[in-house]
């Protein structure tokens, strides 16, 4: 869920679930986008 | 005929024999995916959940394999974050069990909530009081961490390892990776507990209700702990059956002690809370709410005082002993037999914690009410251990999962 979506609430629950959940994903997806980006630089 | 795709200078068995023993466990599988289909395709009637038994087997399952499979977590934790480089040689091994564990939780999940294609509302409607809900975002976002973990050993695959660009990123993930077990370790933490937290928080259910420490209940912590405790003895036990089977020995005993000295450690400490925290619930919880310690023990045909027992002693306080002193733990039938009812002792705590809660009267009008699994929830139920076995065998074969195996092994 996003904030601009209707059922979104302004709280602490939201804010520490989906907080929690959307920066776990930017960890693992920078994580794995580092490692892909660094593999193709280094075939040349 | 595969051997292209066997690790360098490995010994395996010949690909017909590996493919008798693959399609044994497949036709278990087939059995399982059938019950599984029965499910989705009938309804949830096939079961023999009922009023009493919102949770029954598969939730057992899904608690047990997520216990068990809490050594990949907690190894990650231990090689990656607190640096004890001796484990590299089992942390394979532990990831792979890790993703057969949790690949198998989230399909029980998918057959239980009955309407798979609705799993994402659990993400888009959240209710954000529900221990559940945590459960599932963590329980998500962990078996994401698991797949990360994975990866970089299938591309160690001989011919995979050949691509110049799996190469490189393989490498860079194991540059990376205590990142990902540190986030892994912070969501096992938190999915884990709450599982513990779920049964805490019935307060209707006095054989389960604790308090606690502000929203989280003992139960939340004392999950944590059994599970990071408790799921290295697995590991050990699946490192024992693929010796036994390929009659080799896969990695060294001085790894094995280190992990093991560790788990015995870790369930003592976790012994110590457990006994205070029943202790405390027997003699002031659960007669704060109108029962007595016996009343959860008797009158019924099943549960009794022994299922107690047989939590804290024979799956408790025995593998702890023998796997915190030395001679014993280097003893390897003493070793073998503290593992495996390591491995028993959290799963009938699981068990004690999902479907004993269920089980006593809590109205005066109530009886006991004992629950028997249809074999539709038996057969979706082995479905997770046959599809386990074929995924480690793969492994085994095609991936390099034990470096010190070569070293072992030559001739």
């Amino acid at each position: 869920m996003f904030p601009f979506c209707f059922e979104w609430v302004w709280d602490a629950g939201h804010l520490l679930f989906f907080g929690g959940m959307w920066y776990t994903i930017i960890i693992l997806g920078l994580g794995m986008t580092y490692c892909i980006f660094k593999s193709i630089t280094q075939l040349w | 005929m595969d051997s292209a795709l066997i690790p360098k200078e490995a010994k395996r068995c010949s690909f017909p024999v590996f493919a008798v023993g693959i399609a044994v466990a497949g036709v278990i599988v087939l059995w399982g995916v059938y019950a599984m289909g029965l499910c989705w395709l009938k309804g949830l009637n096939q079961t023999n959940m009922n009023d009493y038994y919102g949770f029954a087997l598969w939730i057992w399952a899904d608690l047990a394999v997520i216990a068990i499979g809490g050594g990949a977590f907690f190894t990650g934790l231990l090689k990656y974050v607190f640096g004890i480089d001796e484990l590299k040689n089992i942390i394979n091994l532990a990831v792979v069990i890790g993703f057969v564990c949790y690949s198998s939780a989230l399909l029980i999940l998918a057959i239980d909530i009955g309407q798979p294609l609705r799993g994402w509302f659990i993400f888009w409607h959240a209710n954000v009081h529900s221990m559940l809900t945590e459960v599932a975002f963590c329980l998500s976002l962990y078996f994401s961490v698991l797949i990360i973990e994975f990866i970089p050993l299938i591309l160690e695959n001989r011919k995979l390892d050949k691509i110049p660009f799996f190469h490189h990123l393989s490498h860079n993930m194991h540059g990376v990776m205590a990142v990902f077990a540190a986030t892994g370790a912070f969501l096992s933490c938190f999915h884990q507990g709450s599982l513990g937290g779920v049964a805490g928080v019935l307060y209707g259910r006095p054989f389960a209700f604790r308090e606690g420490l502000l929203v989280w209940p003992w139960t939340f912590f004392l999950f944590t702990w059994s599970a990071a405790a408790y799921g290295p003895c697995f590991t050990l036990t699946v490192l024992k059956i693929v010796e036994k089977i390929t009659k080799k020995k896969l990695v060294k005993d001085n790894v094995v002690y280190t992990l093991a000295k560790i788990s015995g450690w870790m369930i003592t400490t976790y012994l110590i809370a457990k006994i205070i925290d029943t202790v405390y619930w027997a003699l002031v919880t659960a007669p704060s709410l109108g029962f007595n310690f016996m009343s959860f023990y008797s009158n019924n045909k099943f549960y009794g005082l022994w299922i107690l027992f047989a939590e804290i002693v024979l799956g408790g306080i025995i593998p702890a002993a023998i796997l915190i002193k030395k001679d014993w733990r280097e003893n390897s039938k003493l070793l073998i037999l503290a593992i495996v009812l390591g491995t028993l002792g959290v799963c009938i705590n699981r068990w004690v914690m999902v479907l004993q809660v269920m089980a006593p009267p809590v109205m005066t009008f109530d009886t006991w009410a004992l629950y028997y699994p249809s074999w539709q929830e038996v057969a979706t139920t082995v479905l997770p251990v046959a599809y386990g076995v074929i995924l480690i065998s793969l492994a085994y074969r095609y991936l390099p999962v034990f470096p010190q195996e070569k070293e072992l092994n030559a001739e």
